[in-house]
Order: C-alpha cells, then sequence, then structure tokens
C-alpha cells in the first residue's frame, strides 16, 4: 500500500498566505488604521460589502461612526471616496484589486486621480493571492495602475510593512493604491534594519553572485530564497521596492550598477507591466543593460485551485524560485 | 463662446440656460468673490459638455469675469469644452466621463453630513446618462443614506448623440423609477421658469429625510426655432450670420 498524498483543496479566500508556523500578525491594515484614525479625525473608512475580507472590520468597530458600509458597488464607491475627499475627509476605501482595477478603473481615474484627491484606494486578493481563478485573480491590477497619471503604487511585504505604510500613504497628499495583505499576514521584515518611507527601495540584504528585486510578498519569496541558495553558497542580494509608483529608480540602478551580477525580479504579477518591466525601462534608460531576468506570472487567466499548488505551478512558490534561480546562474 | 468655435453643445446649452438661471440666481447659496466658501451650495456639473452654459451662468453670477467668453475652447483657457475642475472657478468637479457626478454627489452629501453642514450638493445630469449603471447604484445609495441634502437635476431633452434617448434605452417611466429608488421625485417643464422655482423651493424645503431629483423637460435650442427646427442637434454647427440671426431672436425675446 503507497502513501496517499493528501490532496489539497482551494483555499478559502480569507485563507492566509503564511506558511505553517510561520510568525505572523493579524489584520494589520485594520489595526494600523485604527491607531492612525486616533490622531486623525479626517479618516473614513469605506468599503463595498469587503469590510470583513479587507480587514476594515477592525476600523469599523473602533469608529463605528466614521465607517461607511457602500453595498455591493465598486463605481459608487469610489465616486463616493471622490466625494468625501471633496469635502476634507481622508477615505480609505477597499474592495478586492480585481474589483478595483477592473470595474471601477473610469471612476478612480477620472474621479480621484485627474483632480488630485486625497483617496487611499486599499485592495486585497492581489496577483495570485487566492485559489478561486481569473475572477479573483488581480495579476494586472499594477500594470493597470501605473498606466494612471498621479497615482502612487505600494505593495508591501508583510505585517510591517503594512503597519508602516498606513500612516505614511494617509500623510501623502493624492491618490494611492494599495494591495493588501489580509488575515493572518507574515512578519518578516522585523528580522532586517528596515523602516517602510514611501518612494523608497531598500536592500535588505547584500550579495554578489545575482540581485533579486522584488516587492509584495515575493520580497519574502526572495528573502526565503536567498537563505536557501546561500546553502549552496550562492550569495544573493535582495532589494525589496514597496512603492512601485513612483518607481526609486536612484537605488535600483544604483544596485544594478554593479557589474557582472545579474539582475532578477520577482513579482506577484503578470511579467507585462508590472515591477519587472518597471525596473528593464528604468536600467536601459540609464544605459545598463545586465542579465535580466523575471519571475512573474504567465500573461494567462490563471488556474483556480488550492494556493500552495498554483504558486509552485506558475514558478512563484520559494522552491520553485530557487530551482530557477539555480538554473540561471 | 460658440461663436468662436462655430460649433458646439449649443442646443443643450439653451434648452438648460433656464434651470441654470433658476439655481443660481434663485436657489443657490454662494459668495462670487469666494467660489470655494466652505458654506456654498455644491453645483456639479456630471454633463462636462454643458460647460459651454454653465460658464454663462458663472459669468452672470460674478464668479468668471465676462471678458473671458470668447476664450472658450481656445488654447490654455480657463473655460475648456468639457468642464474640468482644476480649470474653472465654481466648476466643482470634472464632469463629462458621464455617470460618475451624481456618486460624488453622495460622497459629498455624506461629507457635509459628517461636517454638520446645512449645504445642499446639486448634481446636473442629462437623460442619457440615465444609462448608466453607476447612476442607479448612486440612486440607491442616496436613499439609503437619507441624504436630504442632494437635489439631483435631470435634463431630458431627449436627445444624446445617436438619437432620441427614449429610442436608444429608454428610461421612462421615470419619475415613478426615481419614486421606487426612494427619492422624492419632482417633473416639470424645465423652460417654464415659475415651475422651475416652484419645483426648486419644493426640493429644499421639503421635511422628508429623502434625496430629491427635479427631472426638467426641456427643449433643445430652446429661443431659437430655426435651430429647434433641426432633426438633429446634439452637436450643431453655426455659421456665423446664423449667430447673429439667434442672438437677434434671443434678445428679442428677452426684451419682451
Amino acid at each position: 500500500m503507497s502513501a496517499v498524498k493528501p490532496r489539497l483543496t482551494t483555499s478559502a479566500m480569507i485563507a492566509s498566505i503564511a506558511a505553517e508556523g510561520q510568525k505572523t500578525q493579524a489584520a494589520p491594515f485594520g489595526h494600523a488604521l485604527s491607531a492612525l484614525a486616533e490622531t486623525r479625525p479626517d479618516i473614513v473608512g469605506m468599503t463595498a460589502d469587503l469590510g470583513k475580507y479587507t480587514d476594515l472590520h477592525i476600523f469599523a468597530r473602533a469608529h463605528p461612526d466614521r465607517f461607511y458600509q457602500m453595498g455591493m458597488a465598486e463605481q459608487l464607491l469610489f465616486g463616493a471616496a471622490a466625494g468625501m475627499a471633496r469635502e476634507g475627509f481622508t477615505p480609505f476605501a477597499t474592495t478586492y484589486a480585481v474589483f478595483a482595477a477592473r470595474r471601477a478603473y473610469d471612476f478612480i481615474c477620472l474621479g480621484i486621480s485627474e483632480e488630485k484627491l486625497n483617496v487611499k484606494v486599499v485592495c486585497a486578493l492581489p496577483g495570485l493571492t487566492t485559489g478561486y481563478g481569473p475572477s479573483h485573480q488581480a495579476t494586472e491590477d499594477i500594470a493597470i495602475f501605473r498606466g494612471m497619471p498621479g497615482i502612487v503604487v505600494v505593495d508591501p511585504c508583510d505585517a510591517l510593512d503594512i503597519s508602516q505604510a498606513v500612516p505614511a500613504i494617509a500623510a501623502h497628499d493624492g491618490p494611492v493604491y494599495m494591495r493588501l495583505l489580509r488575515g493572518n499576514v507574515p512578519l518578516v521584515l522585523d528580522e532586517y534594519d528596515y523602516r517602510f518611507e514611501l518612494g523608497k527601495a531598500a536592500l535588505l540584504r547584500d550579495g554578489p553572485d545575482a540581485l533579486i528585486i522584488a516587492s509584495g510578498l515575493m520580497t519574502m519569496r526572495a528573502l526565503e530564497t536567498a537563505e536557501a541558495l546561500r546553502k549552496d553558497r550562492i550569495d544573493v542580494a535582495v532589494m525589496h521596492v514597496p512603492t512601485i509608483k513612483p518607481l526609486d529608480e536612484a537605488a535600483i540602478n544604483a544596485a544594478a550598477a554593479r557589474t557582472g551580477r545579474p539582475v532578477i525580479v520577482a513579482e506577484n504579477h503578470s511579467r507585462i507591466g508590472g515591477l519587472g518591466e518597471a525596473v528593464a525601462g528604468s536600467l536601459l534608460r540609464a544605459g545598463l543593460a545586465p542579465r535580466f531576468r523575471q519571475i512573474a506570472l504567465p500573461d494567462a487567466f490563471l488556474d483556480a485551485g488550492a494556493l500552495p499548488t498554483l504558486h509552485d505551478r506558475y514558478g512563484i512558490s520559494t522552491e520553485a524560485m530557487v530551482q530557477t534561480i539555480r538554473g540561471w546562474l | 463662446m460658440g461663436e468662436v468655435q462655430g460649433q458646439g453643445y449649443i442646443a443643450q446649452a439653451l434648452g438648460i440656460a433656464d434651470v441654470l438661471a433658476v439655481a443660481y440666481f434663485h436657489a443657490l447659496t454662494y459668495r462670487p468673490e469666494d467660489p470655494h466658501w466652505e458654506g456654498r451650495d455644491r453645483f456639479l456639473l456630471s454633463i462636462g459638455h454643458y460647460a459651454i452654459a454653465l460658464y454663462a451662468a458663472l459669468i452672470e453670477a460674478g464668479i468668471i469675469p465676462e471678458s473671458e467668453l470668447e476664450t472658450y475652447g481656445v488654447d490654455d483657457s480657463r473655460l475648456p469644452m468639457s468642464g474640468m475642475a482644476s480649470y474653472t472657478p465654481g466648476m466643482e468637479i470634472s464632469g463629462g466621463s458621464l455617470g460618475q457626478g451624481l456618486g460624488i454627489a453622495v460622497g459629498m452629501g455624506l461629507g457635509l453630513k459628517r461636517k454638520k453642514s446645512g449645504a445642499f450638493v446639486y448634481n446636473l445630469m442629462s437623460d442619457g446618462e440615465l444609462g448608466e449603471g453607476a447612476t442607479w447604484e448612486a440612486a440607491m445609495s442616496a436613499a439609503h443614506w437619507k441624504l436630504d441634502n442632494l437635489i439631483c437635476l435631470v435634463d431630458f431633452n431627449n436627445q444624446q448623440a445617436d438619437g432620441p434617448s427614449t429610442q436608444m434605452l429608454c428610461s421612462e417611466p421615470l419619475q415613478p423609477k426615481w419614486e421606487a429608488f426612494g427619492w422624492h421625485a419632482q417633473r416639470v417643464d424645465g423652460n417654464d421658469i415659475k415651475a422651475l422655482v416652484a419645483a426648486f423651493d419644493t426640493a429644499r424645503t421639503l421635511a422628508e429625510p429623502r434625496p430629491r431629483v427635479i427631472i426638467c423637460d426641456t427643449r433643445m435650442a430652446m429661443g431659437v426655432p430655426f435651430l429647434q427646427a433641426r432633426e438633429r442637434n446634439h452637436f450643431l454647427r453655426v455659421e456665423a450670420d446664423e449667430w447673429q440671426q439667434a442672438l437677434a431672436v434671443l434678445s428679442e425675446g428677452r426684451h419682451a
């Protein structure tokens, strides 16, 4: 009798991306926003029937009179957020990344961005963080929002990053799109000498053999990959780029200018229009042409299934990354 | 304004002029010298291409100097052909992506209530915008939040880019539709000043905790019979001599 491998099932949308036994923090966005609101009476929270799934329910509980449930109506959500901002408030408006990027694009673009309004668009399920299939997988959200003039695009890595990004994006006067990890969010960056600074990239570790440039949860994967490769005496650098627009081209170009070190961009996004192509553009404009590789999702509608299966299948799990990079070096 | 371009949304402007006259010279509270005064009633032009009409009202109201009239649609003008908030004093939003105004008005209505302001938000939209789904999301929301500080004005001229609105995507029966959405709804002749004054007064003084809508049946190119007679007048080309004729007809009407 052979051992039967347990079959993984499509995880619920509220499933955490944390690995078993990993250090996590619960609902860092909700707690950070609630705390910030104590000193910022202008902050209001708005959602389109996804308060619970964007951790905004924590804020709603703490500040019920400042919470606006707009119902399942994303175009209304962002229109009304624009109106709130016009009256001097700072709305944090939450939904899933697919609905903000695809359904409400025009309302965020013309209603908010064109008028430089102070709305923070905070969206769960960025890239491939749900097994529900293409209806919920925002694999092209960064491409979409990078194309929108005037909006800042933030892709935090972990609970610490999110907690620090919330006051930073609130302090920025203008529209922001932030990708959100919700639920039990891994805590990784506390072990590095790191602070979130809007618009700044951070070199988390250095190494001569390759430079991995990453954002969002892929920074966590890159750090794990770096540890794994160290056992093979491969020493890679990891640069975290939590702000994708505006891009910290100076820091990226300086790190990539070190000769002989290939540049690998790792992103939880389609290979089209995300961090990879943003970095490539920056390097080429600066006259830099290192060996360049992308670890990214394919230009395709992705499968439904369990997240660990899908991350392996599309090459963004740590194990898959280690394999791929070994093959390149 | 239109004479500089020789064409434009002139029929809409003439059709809505009476509504704007009642809004700006009877209903709205504002300070011409301080268009962003906190206590003002907000007037949102969801239909950006009606800017030509709103500019005229803003000039008459003393918010924009009359000398800028000739710059309409000219490079580097403060009066672009589609209204934008960042260009023009007194223009509250950038309209023109049709169907956005009412949702923004809901947010402003909520914001004003948070501030305990007594100001009204007016949203001027067209019958064509009734085809946009976002309009109805916002209509439901305004009633849900009992926004009695929100007054929506629907310009029903039954003419959109491809033909009569009722033949493109019929929104009738319109008044019962708004009522079913939880609004206090009135339908008036939008070129009858007396009827408009009464409707605005009702909308402003009503005690019911509901948003209010005034559906204004207007006539395209009102007041200039030879333009009114054109079958398709969504975007009008007007020759130089026709401007003079139109102005003559309009000023006769004014002095009558």
